[in-house]
């Protein structure tokens, strides 16, 4: 390569064959190989256990029994209708219980506790629960509430969904809301708007694709909970509304199924794993569609 | 420029100069003030902001802020609608009498002056909803119309703000779906919708295109009549088209107050003149 400066457009620099621009070349080949090795990695797991939930559960999804018939004894011809009713009924409690709790505890964040020192512990806490294992959770459930009451329910159970969604909420919320340009609130105020009204007609509209996305998002994580509905709402092999007493629900369902030594239940398991993980996507798909209609 | 600005002395006089009625042809009841500042002391934490301002805005003129960035014109308009209430690090020390009533030191309760006191911002805001709502937000606030009473109100205000002949078949689309300048004159309208004395405009113009800008300093000249307006502005220019009286301000301090032909041609103060002609600022 010559030291002297050539003029611009000269072929002599700018050309293929400059090593430099070669070895530019090599490097960024093989770091995208890599990339795509790595992805294909990632995916292959993720497609071979759709896949596998698919495929062996497939054959119970298709049968109409599936959602009338209940849990059957061993053996027998059933469903999970029990099952798939007691997860209904027992997310919908805990997110009616856990939803209102965290969205006001968001607001208190980011609205009015702000930078001090009470919202931060609080968000400290918050993500700490956030992360904290639904297995304890469920233990705790059953100490505070299913001892002393002296038998499992599901009550007992949506409470400690509900222990699951309030956190993601609260992050959510405080986070959406922490994204509404003050400008926005400054405007509302110089209209002469007392501070809820602000918050609530203002600020929570301008927020609320985010808000339901954390909803649901909670939603979709509590469906398939299993560690805290073990110890609190047990399970149920027959058809049940009673939610003071134990309700049957899908993973913990699955989980006896899966553990027992009997085909027909593996069939019945396999068959709720794929129900749970479609109802899932389809709450994620949801979610993100719901999100992405005002752009 | 004349002989009395070579003996004026710099950066020592107490800012304030009055005109007093009857002085340069200006007739007494034009100067009945609206709001009168005292000694207001503006602080962000610990760092003084402003420093004893004292000023009266004239009712029903247009009065501007200008000075070069950081000398404190935003601040003190937002003082003037105690805007600065919404942030605990920031406080006021002085006296802003409306009506008889000293802003600062008030006990009631502040949406209640907002609501006499209006403002717009540099950003057009939009609230997420429909034109209409955007405009019945702020009426409901304060007043129950019906139905009937609240489509007059906005179409009366939309007209006002020179929006209703673009708006009038879309109502119900959402604010946000305007353009940058049908946006501003929106929040101009929102503004005006709640019936206020006073509208507090800062750099209204500066996110906005010439035509738009041309359009909301028409509508500017236009609500005088009715209402004290203050705009702060960073466009001389604008200052000299728009406003009767203007304000000189620089870091913090406020340097000197007059009629703005006064001012612009004839400025009491070595240091106006610097940056009215450019030569600093």
């Amino acid at each position: 390569m010559s030291a002297v400066p050539q003029p611009i457009g000269a072929a002599s620099v700018v050309h293929s064959s400059n090593p430099l621009y070669r070895s530019r070349k090599r490097v960024n080949f093989i770091l995208l190989a890599i990339s795509g090795v790595a992805l294909a990695f990632g995916l292959f797991w993720l497609v071979w256990i759709l896949g596998t939930l698919l495929y062996e559960g497939g054959h119970a999804l298709a049968r109409a029994t599936l959602y009338y018939q209940m849990t059957p004894p061993p053996g027998g011809d059933g469903g999970l209708a029990n099952a798939i009713v007691g997860s209904l009924l027992m997310v919908s409690a805990g997110t009616l219980l856990g939803t209102p709790v965290g969205i006001l505890a968001g607001t208190y964040l980011a609205e009015y506790g702000r930078d001090g020192w009470l919202a931060n512990a609080t968000r400290f806490l918050n993500d700490v629960l956030l992360s904290a294992p639904s297995i304890v959770i469920g233990l705790f459930v059953y100490s505070v509430f299913v001892a002393k009451v002296g038998h499992f329910s599901a009550w007992a159970g949506s409470l400690a969904l509900a222990l699951i969604v309030i956190p993601v909420v609260v992050r959510t919320t405080d986070d959406m809301l922490k994204l509404v340009p003050n400008s926005l609130r400054e405007a509302a105020m110089a209209l002469g708007a007392p501070v809820w009204k602000m918050i609530t007609l203002i600020t929570y509209r301008a927020a609320s694709t985010g808000i339901v996305t954390g909803i649901l998002l909670a939603v979709a994580r509590i469906s398939g909970e299993t560690a805290p509905l073990l110890f609190t709402a047990l399970s149920n092999q027959f058809w049940s509304t009673d939610m003071d007493a134990p309700m049957a629900n899908l993973p913990v369902v699955i989980f006896q199924f899966a553990m027992s030594p009997y085909q027909d239940w593996h069939r019945l398991a396999w068959g709720g794993a794929a129900l749970i993980t479609i109802a899932v996507l389809l709450l994620n798909i949801l979610a993100r569609a719901f999100f992405r209609k005002p752009e | 420029m004349n002989a009395t600005n070579a003996t004026v002395a710099r950066n020592e006089d107490r800012p304030m100069i009055h005109i007093r009625p009857g002085e340069a042809g200006v007739p007494a009841s034009d100067l009945k003030p609206k709001l009168r500042i005292k000694g207001l002391n503006f602080y962000y934490g610990s760092f003084h902001a402003l420093k004893s301002i004292t000023m009266d805005i004239p009712e029903r003129k247009v009065t501007a802020f200008i000075g070069p960035s950081g000398c404190g014109k935003s601040t003190l308009l937002r003082t003037l609608n105690r805007m600065y209430s919404l942030y605990p690090d920031q406080r006021a020390e002085g006296e802003i009498i409306v009506d008889g009533e000293d802003l600062v030191t008030t006990r009631r309760d502040v949406s209640l002056i907002r609501a006499k006191i209006g403002m717009v911002f540099q950003k057009p805001t939009p609230f997420p909803m429909s034109i209409y709502e955007n405009i019945a937000f702020g009426v409901r606030l304060f007043e129950d119309l019906g139905r009937r009473d609240m489509d007059e109100r906005v179409e009366s205000v939309l007209t006002r703000a020179a929006l209703w002949d673009e708006v009038k078949d879309k109502l119900g689309q959402s604010g946000q779906s305007l353009s940058g300048g049908q946006q501003q004159r929106l929040c101009i309208a929102r503004c005006i919708a709640i019936q206020p004395d006073v509208l507090l405009l800062d750099e209204p113009c500066s996110a906005l295109d010439p035509i738009s800008t041309a359009r909301v300093e028409e509508l500017i000249a236009e609500l005088k009549s009715d209402y004290t307006v203050v705009i702060v502005t960073h466009n001389m220019q604008q200052a000299a088209r728009v406003s009767d009286y203007t304000a000189y301000m620089y870091l913090g301090e406020l340097i000197e107050f007059g009629r703005t032909d006064e001012l612009f041609i004839k400025p009491k103060k070595m240091q106006t003149e610097d940056y009215i002609t450019g030569r600093f600022g």
